[in-house]
């Protein structure tokens, strides 16, 4: 397989699971916004600015924190190049260039949710339509995924896509979880209360995790809870420990006929183990946030690595 | 257009009656429902759309990619007249290639005095570098590509020969697909030559011209510019379906005196490059100092005979509107006998009397630019303000060289689906040849391009023509 198709496969993936998740946060934003009075809803369109990284962009522009102007900049705004908008259509991008490398159900239902959805985003979201514009969004997701799972060889390309996806998610999960501990609690002191336990829950459906949850705790929303679960509970599909003990499998697939060690297998290889081996207790010792940074940047690593390994560039 | 009344309608005879070739799908179409028959048309582009059947705009956004429109009417030919179509088109094609063979070596014809030294000389694609090469398997042009108008029950006439990168194959097979998914009863009452194999024909024929090195299965991959390329499209369908590489030059280079692309376990050989990029775009290092879209060393690689280009650098030498008005002459010399298919009578603006006849002439004319491509640059005589015809005029007379002119034909019309029922459209035809030294291939149809707008001559999709699919019936 060609260095660039490989490529694009992995970046044609990444931009979706982003744009998806992006689609979650702003459902998680959405759900909170309604249940609160207006200044907590404030806050809480402010937290989804900063969790999808938006914070500078967005105060160059609006003031205020309404729900209106927070989905329509994250969704179609033309001057951000991170809108779910522009990264759809990074997502067609990508498949056009690699058409002989994916399947032609896979091209199919990306063109069409490409074409659904820059329909749905050509004039701005109103309060009646943004929950079917996540709704496309994630479909699109579901639909790739789907396409991908029941008629793509299980060759090469099918590795790179899933590794981009599984990179991509892990970076969101980590950034969701941190975003949640460093800026959603104002202090301490709301620990237990019920803001907090509401905020977690806003973690948990921002990464569709809640109902998983709740059937695997029956209900108790406590931190050490939710961090276990997302970082170490290889059942959940978003958690750190799962993405990465997936893509390790992917990424020994791709080195199994090489002769040399590659960096990307060594430091999945690492990580994974780190992951199987560690406890909540260990996680809260190291404190969370100093916990997700690192992991941040061992993934940010592992995604390099890839890319030099198996020569996207030159 | 003079005289409508001339025009052949290959659907219809003068006297309205249905030709024999399209018995069996007027009966069927007859029998159809009007408001199936207009809900199954507007079908169509939402077919094309999803699928992304699309061709991108120059000049435009560079995503604008549109939709070439497609008629749901089939343009049949019968078996006989296939028959002697593909005759013709054999013996031009093989006449195409014994010419660019002789132009770039011993220049028999020239010294015959059957063609003038200014043929090649004057000639943009002409390519000092191929001067005695022979390419492997002494294949030039590998795709071809032959534009015919019908006139007449018997008259098919070549309009124009694409030698070098002929394109719309893939809305061949495209428009097949469509029809025999929207209308599959269709294809069980008449029986339609398949046109589906082609991508496993170009890949046997393009594998049948490897380098003589070559170990084992030849690798195949297909050079193209890049997504924003009109014909980009085209380009990703044929290496899908052939099983090839897609590559772009930046995928390339030459490693130990091979071209290689860059693959995630290293740089791995190519044997056969079949290319959609121009000749001058092809080695930065040979033409276009500018080009990144090919390959800096290919030509030296090439000559080493390392690597097989398809179709052969240079071979745009013969498809030169120019070279066109000599190709009954060429076709003679090469092949010793009469040519199957005539040309269109065409005047070369360089000779004085021609172009004192067609100065004088000019609104019954169509002028056409000698290195013209697409529709562009041309005078359509009688479809042209007066306005039109008098710049014309003086772009004639300042650069006579560089025209040449034909009679406006009455070009054939093929019933076309409209809102008001069926209406007659000129039409072209355009069936793709396949080279290799293991012999001429013609895939039984091609493209037939349609004037969507009443009256209108000009067919070239980037002119808002559409396309038909093509039916060749068995016997």
């Amino acid at each position: 397989m060609l260095g660039r198709t490989a490529n694009g496969l992995f970046w044609m993936f990444r931009y979706l699971e982003r744009a998806e998740n992006t689609a979650r946060l702003l459902e998680a934003g959405l759900r909170m916004a309604l249940t609160r009075d207006l200044i907590t809803a404030e806050e809480e369109w402010r937290s989804v600015i900063h969790a999808a990284g938006e914070s500078r962009a967005y105060r160059a522009k609006h003031g205020t924190y309404t729900g209106i102007q927070v989905w329509n900049h994250i969704l179609r705004d033309k001057d951000n190049s991170g809108s779910v908008l522009a990264m759809m259509r990074q997502v067609r991008t990508n498949a056009r260039a690699v058409r002989n490398a994916i399947s032609g159900e896979l091209w199919r239902v990306v063109n069409e949710s490409w074409m659904q959805l820059d329909d749905a985003l050509l004039r701005p979201v109103t309060q009646g339509s943004v929950g079917d514009v996540i709704a496309l969004v994630k479909r699109a997701g579901t639909l790739a995924h789907g396409a991908m799972a029941n008629s793509m060889l299980r060759d090469a390309g099918y590795n790179f896509a899933r590794a981009g996806t599984l990179v991509e998610r892990a970076d969101n999960t980590a950034r969701i979880l941190d975003m949640k501990y460093y800026l959603l609690l104002p202090s301490l002191s709301y620990v237990g209360t019920p803001l907090d336990s509401g905020q977690w829950d806003h973690v948990l459906r921002s990464v569709s995790g809640q109902r998983a949850y709740r059937w695997l705790n029956a209900g108790q929303t406590d931190p050490r809870g939710i961090v276990q679960f997302l970082v170490l509970d290889e059942r959940f599909p978003r958690s750190l420990a799962y993405c990465h003990s997936l893509l390790q499998q992917n990424l020994e697939s791709l080195s199994k006929n090489r002769k040399e060690g590659l960096e990307s297998t060594g430091l999945i290889r690492r990580s994974a183990a780190r992951l199987g081996d560690l406890t909540v207790g260990q996680i809260f010792e190291q404190g969370l946030h100093e916990f997700l940074v690192e992991f941040m940047g061992c993934n940010a690593r592992i995604a390099l690595a890839i890319s030099d390994d198996y020569r996207f560039q030159r | 257009m003079s005289g409508a009344a001339q025009t052949f309608d290959e659907m219809y005879d003068a006297d309205g009656a249905v030709r024999p070739a399209y018995a069996d799908y007027a009966a069927w179409f007859e029998a159809q429902e009007p408001g199936w028959l207009r809900r199954k048309n507007q079908e169509t582009e939402g077919v094309f759309r999803r699928t992304g059947i699309t061709f991108n705009v120059y000049g435009e956004d560079a995503a604008e990619e549109r939709l070439i429109p497609f008629d749901m009417i089939p343009r049949i030919v019968s078996a006989a007249e296939w028959r002697r179509l593909s005759r013709g088109i054999e013996q031009r094609v093989r006449a195409l290639n014994a010419f660019i063979h002789d132009l770039y070596h011993r220049q028999e014809i020239i010294r015959a005095g059957r063609v003038p030294e200014r043929l090649f000389r004057d000639n943009a694609a002409w390519l000092p570098n191929m001067v005695g090469f022979t390419p492997p398997g002494g294949v030039y042009t590998h795709v071809v590509g032959i534009d015919l108008v019908r006139t007449g029950p018997n008259d098919f006439f070549v309009l124009e020969d694409n030698a070098r990168t002929p394109s719309g194959v893939s809305y061949m097979l495209e428009n097949r697909e469509t029809m025999m998914g929207m209308f599959p009863e269709l294809f069980t009452r008449s029986q339609v030559e398949t046109v589906s194999d082609y991508p496993m024909r170009l890949a046997r024929s393009l594998a049948a011209c490897a380098p003589p090195g070559t170990m084992g299965k030849p690798v195949v991959a297909v050079l193209t510019p890049g997504i924003y390329n009109s014909a980009y499209y085209e380009h990703a369908f044929l290496a899908d379906q052939m099983g090839a590489e897609l590559v772009e030059g930046s995928d390339l280079r030459v490693v130990d005196g091979r071209v290689a692309m860059r693959t995630t376990c290293g740089y791995e050989p190519i044997d056969v490059l079949y290319r959609r990029v121009d000749d001058e775009y092809l080695d930065a290092l040979t033409f276009n100092p500018e080009s990144v879209l090919g390959v800096p060393g290919l030509m030296d690689v090439y000559r080493a005979g390392r690597i097989t280009i398809a179709n052969a650098p240079g071979t745009g030498v013969a498809d030169d509107k120019a070279v066109y008005s000599f190709m009954p002459d060429i076709v003679e010399f090469y092949t010793g006998e009469k040519p199957l298919l005539p040309n269109v009578e065409t005047f070369r603006c360089a000779d004085p009397d021609s172009l004192r006849y067609v100065l004088d002439n000019l609104a019954e004319l169509v002028v056409k630019e000698v290195h013209g491509s697409g529709g562009y640059g041309m005078l359509v005589g009688p479809a042209a303000s007066k306005r039109e015809i008098a710049e014309f005029r003086r772009k004639l007379v300042a650069r006579p060289e560089n025209y040449i002119a034909q009679p406006t034909l009455a070009l054939s019309t093929c019933p076309v689906f409209t809102r008001r029922g069926l209406a007659p459209r000129h039409v072209d035809l355009r069936p793709y040849v396949l080279v290799s030294p293991n012999g001429i291939e013609i895939t039984p149809g091609g493209l037939t391009r349609v004037a969507l707008k009443k009256g209108s001559l000009v067919v070239n999709s980037s002119q808002g023509g559409g396309t038909k699919d093509t039916w060749v019936l068995k016997d």
